[in-house]
């Protein structure tokens, strides 16, 4: 050390006459970064306020330099589009005719429809007659299956999913096709989704690769090696001797070869870890790393690091396994982590998904999510035999991503926003909401539901939408 | 003119804080006494009984109103506390607004500039649609950053640290803040500042957040309840308030004698302690207040919160008048949309009526009958008659003479129940909207509500002592609202899936079974027996006449309620599921083929008339209406009892023998299997077994040995289904779909096979072992909870205990799913019930943000939906091209539209098989374990 403290604080970026006042007063720069309020005070008093702020500031910015060294500009991923993918469907000529006979009939019938028509009808020589006659009648229908304005859609789709929640399991089964994964399922997978939960209990990615490798098995398990996450400890005996002070790395020669994991690369590895940069080096082809403090704390502290030093793989992701699925194959993954996972070559970044929601969200946006939303739940649905409409699923996971961010359902998420007081104060911890309303001047406006159960007037949603009045015209002579 | 039945409606309501000068002028009376009574029963002037908040006793006037009970809703009283304390909902406000305002001028410690920029960005969220938690946050940030400046920009004092201790204490570096010097301070701080801190100046002062005066809720809020020995027993409030009440009168006596600073900070204190309990009795950092009897008091917000609080059990849910509660009962004889409702209920519940000049003489007959009138036969009565002027009479079978003489036009009268009145039916847990319909009343004898058993799915009712509630509905517009909107018919497609929820169950479906299943026939009087409980069919020409008796086909009686223009398609219940379906000449007479309204071949079943599973209760009531549909499901139910009764059904232990070669059977494969087991284990013991990647060794012994148990239970399974065949009744249950499936048969008969908890082979108990019947550490099948007796051979005593740790995990297992479940399913509701579709299509919330686009983005229906999809689109082609023969083979060539209606199964191609499962790869090592 034995550095000038002034010189310290010009490092930092404080200029030199505050410096140089603080020196004088006796403060260094530890002192002032871990002063407490009294301290930062009696620095205030001597170098105004406007000064304290700045050099709080700059000895709060080198503390947090580390961190913002972490936070790296997000990589966009490098991702080389040959063909942008058609979101519609090409329509056939034969869609396009049927398409205008249903405009000429002055009637809508979404493409979809006409779809399906086509696919039964194409090819086989029907009179115009005919065709006019079932699009006629497609039209009727179509337009008697729409659902009715005012529907509480709502409810309805609250009550499809809550009711067959009781006819759930609560257990956690082994992973479709992969006996050795557990996923949760049923009914706690269920609440996981609603609950917009950060990380699911058990996050598991399905990795599709792209035509190049998916029929290489060689090609695939070098991908799935590289995934999985290796620690020290995974490939090597890791032994601490205290007569020569240093902790002793033995590889497993048949596991790193089988991780195709090279020595050399091990100690390069050890040698950049945090706690152990340049204390490693070869011995008759183990790895030695040697305590530099006669401490058997700190060499204590070696080993543990050494032990749990990532040398390979995608953090998060503890386990990768390989399975040929319709003639190709997949890897599946215990633990996810799909930043990474898309940067790596070779996997097909259009197929690859993990039922982690919100990391979708992070990494591929809000639609994917609200999508990422659907698919899980109604695989959970469709997994217990339970059939539900996927509009009512869909309904919940739009109302879910609506403003453009993940919320789950209940009084932190959408139950939590709602605008009238009432509802709130109905749902849930009651009198913070009253009491908060009182100061803030809330109003309550009576649209929702509870909020006019509660005063007893008709909701207004269903019939009670309606506010239609019939005032009978006055009788005649009466 | 008048527009009469247009109610005011409430069309907002304001929150405000009450500030002391109103919360006296609004009181009726000072309340300075803890006394409630005087030595004579009356209550003390000026104490919390003061007759001027209201009367409870009935009899007396209100002091203040002069109404009388039920009349008077009660008036407010207040306390002038000696001393100021504060308000436990607001010490987090109060704490905000200390730190973040200045000492001695009481400004927001923030420049002028970054208020307004503050103010700027709330402006801004509440322009973007942000809700109140939104604003919330900037108003916290603009609070925080106010909290972090050491030194006022206005008047440049230096600020202190403020802290709280919890619960209500505030401290300044150390020193403590009396509730006046706090008081003090909050009254500093100008109105400009209070908005960008979050608060509305025109409704409340941050120095009302500390209490000077109590309101003192009215007597009819808090009644006092007279105990049969004549005592009096208190609410819990007013025993808080007698609390309140004494400290505050100690207080401002020791502190107007002047008595040392000590005791006057202790009464303080204690002041402060009543008054928050006062509010919250669960205030973390404090004891709760309790009763004499040690139970704690329930205060302000106990009453308020929580599922038994004000807002969840009184305000959104109320209690209601015309209703009733008893056991139910089924009754195949009734329709599906009509309810039994027992005499005695009829009686009591009315249906009230406006008498006007057309119905004056029914009226008027109907009141002289009075609230019994006698006789076999059912007749309505009267209860009671309200007046024009708005009086109610009770009629008694003494005055129903003359009150009916005096019925006119304007009167009301609330008469009986009768036959086809229209009433709500609804059964607990209400999981979804089928849980209420509207039914059909009628009146019969005893004392259970009956209803047909097709309507048990929806309610998901059974009869082992269920009971049900009913409601009458009081108003016509209620009423035809129910009449459209709720009754069973309407409710026979649940909205979940687009299918039907309400069909023929257990009976029903083996009935249909054993009518139409192959050639069955029937003679003369057994096909009259069929017949005769569904009225309105012709007697058909019989099919067959064989030694000179005539028969009647089965397939042709179920033809008889078939629309005549029907046409369907569909694979039944019994299906075998072979590798190439044989369409109509299947030998299981398992596809259904129904062409103008005749049933051509198949077994009607499960997949035909079965709630949830129906065919053709879900097109008859999409494309036919629901009337068609309910009227269908009655006739073919009655029809399949019919037949079930005609043929004759049991079914008994007796249905699980299997002949002695097939218990040999079972027997040798149990051995087997036990054998393998212990070949396992002892390859295991040895370090032979081989190892599967991922598992650890003990993981792969576990996997090999259920692998063995699996197949030996399914071996016994197939064993014993060797001789059970269709002549057996449990198998024909279990085929059709009515009741039981295979696996519980073979679990009778066969063996029940392993015991699992949590998924795994039985393995705790002891030390390294289930029970002391086995030795330490036996991986044996036996000592794991394998069970090779079936049901009917009889469990071994320790089979007999494994199988009851099995049987505890289910139903531990379905008491955790309820409470969990119900809950998702509140919360669900609770964030999705103000969605609506607007006229436009789109769906948005009440605040008025819209959610989807168009429903659904398709804007269908998924009540009228076709499985989800928005028309069906082979049914239509089939009902336009069906008598162009050449035209629809044609279209059926192409192998899309194969028999035309709405059987996906049939478009389908056969499931790939399983992908060939190639050896387990794991990239890592895995060994771990």
């Amino acid at each position: 050390m034995g550095k000038d403290p002034a010189e310290v604080f010009l490092n930092k970026g404080v200029d030199a006459k505050t410096a140089e006042m603080l020196v004088k007063a006796g403060y260094t720069f530890t002192k002032v970064a871990r002063a407490h309020e009294k301290t930062l005070r009696e620095i205030e008093k001597l170098i105004g306020e406007k000064k304290l702020k700045q050099v709080i500031a700059s000895v709060k910015a080198k503390e947090r330099a580390p961190k913002k060294k972490k936070e790296k500009p997000l990589k966009t991923i490098k991702i080389e589009r040959k063909e942008v993918p058609a979101k519609v469907q090409r329509s056939t000529p034969f869609e396009i005719k049927l398409k205008k006979m249903v405009d000429d009939m002055g009637r809508k019938l979404p493409w979809e429809v006409l779809h399906e028509i086509a696919a039964r009808l194409d090819g086989a020589e029907i009179p115009d007659k005919h065709l006019k006659r079932i699009l006629e009648l497609t039209c009727d229908r179509h337009e008697m299956h729409r659902i009715d304005p005012s529907e509480s859609v709502g409810i309805l789709a609250a009550q499809s999913i809550g009711e067959p929640g009781t006819q759930m399991t609560m257990r956690t089964f082994h992973y479709a096709g992969v006996a050795e994964m557990n996923v949760t399922l049923g009914l706690p997978r269920l609440i996981e989704i609603v609950d917009a939960r950060r990380v699911p209990s058990t996050p598991i990615m399905e990795i599709h690769l792209e035509k190049a490798a998916q029929d290489d098995l060689e090609k695939v398990r070098q991908i799935a090696s590289n995934i999985e996450l290796t620690k020290i400890i995974d490939i090597a005996d890791v032994e601490t001797d205290i007569n020569n002070m240093e902790v002793m790395v033995r590889l497993d020669k048949r596991k790193i070869e089988r991780k195709s994991i090279t020595p050399e690369e091990v100690l390069r590895k050890l040698n950049k870890a945090k706690g152990l940069k340049g204390l490693a080096e070869m011995r008759e082809g183990n790895v030695v790393i040697k305590c530099d403090e006669p401490s058997y704390k700190k060499l204590q502290r070696i080993s543990e690091d050494t032990k749990h030093t990532p040398i390979k793989g995608i953090d998060g992701i503890t386990r990768a396994v390989i399975r040929k699925v319709s003639g190709r194959y997949v890897v599946y993954t215990e633990g996810s982590n799909l930043e990474k996972v898309l940067e790596i070559d070779l996997v097909d970044r259009a197929n690859t998904t993990t039922n982690s929601i919100l990391e979708i969200f992070e990494v591929l946006g809000i639609e994917a999510a609200r999508n990422s939303l659907i698919v899980e739940a109604s695989k959970t649905l469709d997994e217990q035999g339970l059939t539900v409409d996927i509009r009512h699923i869909m309904l919940v996971a739009d109302l879910m991503t609506n403003d453009g961010d993940v919320k789950a359902i209940g009084r932190h998420g959408i139950s939590g926003r709602k605008s009238s007081v009432l509802a709130r104060a109905a749902f849930e911890i009651t009198s913070t909401h009253l009491l908060r309303a009182a100061i803030t001047g809330e109003v309550d406006l009576l649209e929702g539901v509870v909020e006019n159960i509660i005063v007893g007037q008709p909701v207004t949603v269903g019939t009670g939408a309606v506010n239609l009045v019939w005032s009978p015209a006055k009788k005649e002579g009466a | 003119m008048m527009v009469s039945g247009v109610t005011k409606r409430i069309s907002a309501i304001k929150f405000a804080q009450l500030s002391p000068d109103e919360i006296r002028k609004m009181s009726a009376t000072k309340i300075i006494t803890a006394d409630t009574y005087d030595d004579d029963g009356f209550p003390i002037d000026m104490g919390l009984m003061d007759p001027h908040l209201g009367v409870i006793e009935p009899g007396l006037r209100c002091k203040t109103c002069g109404k009388k009970v039920d009349e008077c809703p009660g008036h407010f009283g207040h306390i002038d506390l000696a001393m100021p304390v504060i308000h436990v909902g607001y010490v987090k406000e109060i704490k905000k607004l200390l730190q973040s305002t200045c000492r001695s001028c009481g400004r927001l410690l923030l420049t002028g500039e970054q208020a307004a920029e503050y103010l700027r960005q709330r402006d801004r969220m509440e322009e973007l649609g942000g809700d109140t938690l939104d604003t919330a946050t900037v108003t916290k940030e603009a609070a925080k950053d106010a909290a972090s400046r050491t030194t006022c920009p206005h008047c440049g004092t230096v600020q202190l640290k403020i802290t709280l201790d919890k619960p209500t204490t505030f401290r300044e570096e150390g020193h403590k803040l009396t509730p006046k010097e706090v008081r003090e301070r909050l009254e500093r701080i100008p109105e400009g500042d209070l908005i960008s801190l979050g608060m509305d100046p025109a409704v409340s002062r941050p120095e009302w957040m500390i209490l000077t005066s109590l309101p003192v809720p009215p007597v009819t809020v808090r009644p006092s309840i007279t105990l049969e020995s004549g005592d009096r027993s208190e609410d819990d409030v007013t025993h808080k308030l007698v609390d309140v009440l004494r400290i505050n009168q100690r207080l401002r006596e020791n502190r107007d004698a002047g008595a040392p600073q000590l005791i006057v900070e202790d009464l303080w204190e204690l002041l402060q302690y009543h008054v928050t309990t006062y509010f919250d009795n669960q205030t973390s950092g404090i004891p709760p207040a309790r009763h004499r009897s040690g139970r704690p008091l329930k205060t302000l917000v106990q009453r308020l919160k929580g599922k038994e609080g004000r807002f969840r059990s009184n305000l959104s849910g109320k209690r209601v008048n015309f209703s009733a509660r008893t056991v139910i009962s089924p009754d195949p004889m009734l329709s599906v949309n009509e309810v039994g409702v027992p005499i005695a209920a009829a009686r009591e519940l009315t249906v009230p009526i406006r008498v006007t000049e057309r119905n004056l003489a029914v009226a008027k007959e109907m009141a002289s009958r009075g609230p019994a009138p006698p006789g076999d036969v059912y007749k309505a009565g009267v209860n009671y008659v309200i007046r024009t002027d708005g009086r109610r009479i009770k009629i008694t079978d003494k005055n129903a003479a003359t009150v009916a003489e005096g019925v006119e036009a304007g009167y009301i009268v609330e008469r009986h129940l009768m036959d086809g009145d229209i009433v709500l039916f609804n059964r607990q847990p209400s999981l979804h909207r089928m849980s209420i319909m509207a039914h059909e009343v009628r009146v019969m004898p005893h004392k259970t509500f009956r209803f047909n058993l097709c309507v048990c799915p929806p309610y998901n009712a059974d009869f082992d002592g269920d009971e049900m509630n009913l409601h009458v509905l009081q108003s016509e517009e209620a009423r035809a609202e129910a009449k459209v909107l709720m009754r069973v018919q309407e409710h026979i497609l649940s909205p979940r899936f687009g299918g039907p929820v309400i069909g023929g169950i257990h009976d029903h479906i083996t009935g249909a079974f054993l009518l139409t299943h192959e050639d069955s026939k029937f003679t003369k009087e057994e096909t009259l027996r069929i017949m005769e409980k569904t009225p309105g069919l012709d007697m058909p020409k019989p099919l067959v006449k064989e030694g000179g008796v005539e028969y009647w086909g089965g397939k042709q009686l179920f033809s008889l309620i078939l629309p005549k223009d029907l046409h369907m398609t569909f694979k039944s219940s019994i299906c075998q599921r072979c590798d190439e379906c044989k369409k109509e000449a299947c030998e299981h007479d398992s596809f259904v083929v129904i062409r103008d309204g005749i049933l051509v071949a198949g077994t009607i079943d499960e997949k035909a008339i079965g709630a949830f599973k129906g065919r053709i209760l879900d097109k008859l009531s999409r494309d036919y209406g629901p009337d068609t549909a309910r009227m269908f499901i009655d006739q073919s139910t009655k029809i399949a009892i019919g037949a079930i009764m005609v043929r004759g059904f049991t079914t008994g232990i007796d249905d699980e023998d299997i002949p002695d070669q097939a218990k040999r059977e079972i027997d040798d494969a149990m051995t087997q299997a036990r054998l393998k087991v212990e070949e396992h284990v002892g390859a295991y013991r040895r370090g032979e077994l081989e190892q599967m990647p991922g598992r650890s060794l003990e993981e792969t012994l576990e996997v090999e040995i259920m692998k063995v148990l699996g197949k030996a239970r399914d071996t016994a399974g197939q064993i014993a289904g060797r001789h059970l065949g269709m002549e057996n009744s449990a198998v024909i249950m279990a085929r059709c779909g009515a009741r039981g499936s295979m696996l519980n048969l073979s679990q009778m008969a066969g063996a029940i096979g392993q015991q699992a908890v949590r998924g795994e082979r039985l393995s705790r108990g002891y030390w390294n072992r289930t029970l002391p019947h086995f030795k330490k550490g036996d991986l044996g099948s036996e000592a794991r909870g394998f069970i090779k007796n079936s049901y009917k051979s009889g469990l071994t005593p320790t089979e007999y205990f494994f199988h009851s740790m099995g049987g505890r995990e289910g139903l531990v297992d379905t008491a955790v799913r309820t409470s969990r479940s119900g809950y998702m399913q509140r919360r669900l509701i609770n964030a999705l019930e103000d969605l609506k579709v607007m006229q436009d299509g789109s769906v948005r919330n009440t605040a008025g943000t819209i959610i989807q686009l168009e429903y659904g983005e398709d804007g269908i229906d998924p009540t009228r939906s076709v499985q989800g999809e928005a028309v069906d689109v082979d049914d239509i082609i089939l009902s336009v091209l069906g008598d162009k023969g050449e035209l629809i083979a044609k279209v059926q060539e192409k192998g899309v539209v194969s028999y035309g209606i709405q059987d996906r199964d049939l478009l389908e191609t056969p499931e790939e098989p399983e992908t060939e499962e190639e050896p387990d790869f794991e990239p890592g090592g895995g060994e771990e374990g």
